[in-house]
């Protein structure tokens, strides 16, 4: 049996951060995640982060990646084990891990799990050709493994990672990019969206794919400008010849040991979807079970990091391995900076979604 | 419908008006100067940092509108790679009688090299006239966000933001 | 297509070429590289068809979660090639229905 004080599953920015902080207070750490590296999605992140000094802005995801994981390195008190599952909750102390090609039970005091969110379908004749597939699908792919899997993008979707990979779809080579958006206003952010007008995109917004086709893979799609209630205009349909389609239409979390451990959820549009009930010091339901970053609701990498800072520094606390004073300042700090990244006009959905899962925890 | 940043990605002249990045045009005749198109309250603030005058204001909270001091903006460029939205420009009107000098990041490949003739485009990526690389500038700090400088006809100076991609 | 050069990421390298099987068919990839990027690169998007209608599916989520792209991978069936490191002399099959153990050819 492999002890240790916090069981961490998940190495992505929230992950990274939480185990750094708590690495850094002395507690021993065990970090899990099921890819053969760690990051989660940081490193498909090329573009520079929005924010402000505290929260790196004007820095590319990638390197805040690639300096979370030196530091990780440099500190004794992490095991990193990657290629490795956490699949089974026995109970919340009890966690069996497919490691090294054998099953091993972690015994731990503590848990953050961030496990992140994953991207949504959306539906229609043709969503399952090849060629057709997520958005962040295609950001991994022309980032992370430098394959650009067509020319032609049909962007469905016009929020930020919408905008984003639309933008590094040109930058990978990629030929034209048409954008559609069933709303009738921009969903992302407007300078994302000046970027890519800048290059050629053409961006429709009040128009939605109708269907998509091609023998074995995507040669086509059918576009239609659709009413306020999303539904297609009659008479309005044309053809475009595309050869990737790329879904980005927001993300979920990814709660399965959460579900297994008996966490409470919530349903919460504004974060993905169901979302595990969470207080403002990112405690589930469950005592001694903490989440952190996309998992307990969709936002971004700059808040998945102080969500995994303010978890871990969560943990330590009630192992008593820091002082309340300490605590309640760290608290305070890394609760400023997530409330500056959910401010704006489009920060005030998050945060008030937030706000009302926390008032729903506070019933547990 | 009317098309703005929200409905098509392009600021409309009304939403100019807001904007408090656009220098004044007495400014625009004593030499270069920055101009901050960023018009939407996010929390965001590197512009701020990055000017070495002190010329950009953006304060608490940190979604203000970036204000620009051009009194104290001599248009040395600093702030045109720290902008995470790519939204800062620099035009020089002083440069010639007829021409113009406009700056604006640039990220793609081929980067255009000093004295290429090129496409010069507008905010909607419409050719609006032929142009010449007059700089180049590449920065370790600025971390792969070149900053091109284009000769243009002054006429435009205000329409050019960029231009088009290069043949590889 | 490969995307070889990069304005942010600088250029990859293409030093450590392994020889593969696709179908019996020989392809070069980069060692380590997700099976799935090798195919792509190779301009091959189908990865299996289904069992009932034998519709074509290839990549949806890239990171290893929707298993839309898994193929039969030296005689193993389902393996997620969006997230499985290739190496030489890997023998890929396209997958039909839910695979077989020992690959196509062992039906």
């Amino acid at each position: 049996m492999f002890e240790v004080d916090l069981l961490i599953v998940g190495a992505g920015p929230a992950g990274l951060c939480a185990a750094l902080e708590a690495g850094q207070q002395g507690l021993t750490v065990l970090l899990v995640d099921e890819n053969a590296k760690p990051g989660g999605q940081l490193f498909k992140q090329i573009h520079k982060f929005f924010g402000s000094e505290m929260h790196k802005a004007g820095t590319r995801g990638f390197r805040i990646g690639e300096d979370l994981v030196r530091e990780i390195a440099a500190c004794p008190n992490i095991t990193l084990w990657l290629d490795s599952v956490v699949f089974s909750a026995i109970d919340q102390n009890h966690f069996e891990v497919v490691h090294n090609c054998s099953v091993q039970v972690i015994k731990t005091k503590k848990v953050i799990v961030a496990t992140g969110a994953i991207e949504k379908g959306l539906v229609f004749p043709g969503w399952t050709l090849p060629g057709v597939m997520g958005a962040g699908a295609l950001q991994t792919m022309i980032n992370v493994n430098r394959v650009r899997p067509g020319n032609k993008l049909l962007m469905v979707g016009s929020g930020n990672v919408g905008l984003i990979v639309s933008y590094q779809f040109l930058q990978a080579g990629g030929e034209s990019v048409i954008l559609v958006e069933a709303a009738n206003r921009i969903g992302g952010y407007g300078v994302h969206a000046s970027k890519i007008r800048r290059y050629g995109t053409n961006i429709i917004t009040g128009c939605s794919v109708e269907s998509v086709s091609g023998n074995g893979k995507v040669e086509s799609a059918i576009l239609a400008k659709v009413d306020d209630k999303f539904q297609t205009i009659k008479g309005t349909q044309w053809e475009e010849k595309v050869d990737i389609v790329a879904i980005a239409v927001g993300l979920y979390p990814l709660m399965e040991l959460l579900r297994q451990l008996g966490c409470k959820f919530t349903m919460c549009p504004a974060l993905g979807g169901w979302v595990p009930v969470h207080d403002e010091r990112m405690e589930t339901s469950i005592n001694g079970i903490f989440i952190a970053g996309d998992v307990s609701g969709a936002e971004e990498a700059s808040t998945a990091m102080e969500e995994g800072r303010l978890a871990a520094w969560s943990a330590t606390y009630d192992l008593a391995k820091c002082t309340k004073n300490k605590y309640e300042s760290v608290r305070i700090d890394i609760t400023k900076r997530l409330e500056a990244l959910r401010s704006g006009p489009y920060g005030i959905a998050r945060k008030n979604a937030k706000d009302s899962i926390y008032a729903i925890a506070k019933k547990f | 419908m009317e098309e703005n940043l929200k409905t098509c990605g392009v600021i409309s002249p009304e939403e100019f008006i807001n904007c408090k990045g656009w220098p004044s045009d007495e400014r625009f005749l004593k030499g270069p100067v920055a101009i901050l198109e960023c018009i939407e309250e996010i929390p965001c603030n590197p512009c701020e940092c990055s000017c070495p005058k002190g010329a950009i204001y953006v304060g608490h909270p940190i979604t203000n509108l970036p204000t620009l001091d051009e009194s104290k903006c001599i248009g040395c460029k600093s702030c045109i790679a720290s902008c995470p939205g790519l939204a800062i420009f620099v035009e020089d009107h002083t440069f010639s009688d007829k021409e113009a000098l406009v700056s604006f990041p640039f990220e793609f490949i081929p980067f255009p090299k000093k004295g290429e003739k090129v496409s010069a485009v507008n905010r909607k990526s419409e050719v609006v006239c032929t142009a010449v690389v007059h700089d180049i500038y590449c920065a370790k700090s600025n971390d792969s966000t070149m900053i091109v400088t284009l000769r243009i006809d002054k006429q435009y100076v205000h329409q050019v933001r960029s231009c088009k991609m290069l043949e590889a | 297509m490969r995307v070889i050069a990069h304005p942010i990421l600088g250029n990859i390298s293409q030093e450590n070429e392994v020889t593969v099987y696709v179908d019996g068919k020989e392809m070069r990839g980069i060692e380590g590289e997700p099976i799935a990027a090798m195919l792509a690169a190779n301009r091959i998007y189908t990865h299996r068809f289904t069992k009932k209608r034998h519709e074509p599916r290839g990549i949806f989520c890239a990171i290893g979660r929707c298993t839309d792209c898994v193929m039969i991978v030296d005689g193993i069936p389902n393996v997620r090639t969006c997230v499985t490191p290739l190496k030489e002399g890997m023998v890929i099959e396209t997958q039909h229905g839910v695979g077989h153990w020992g690959g196509e050819k062992s039906v």
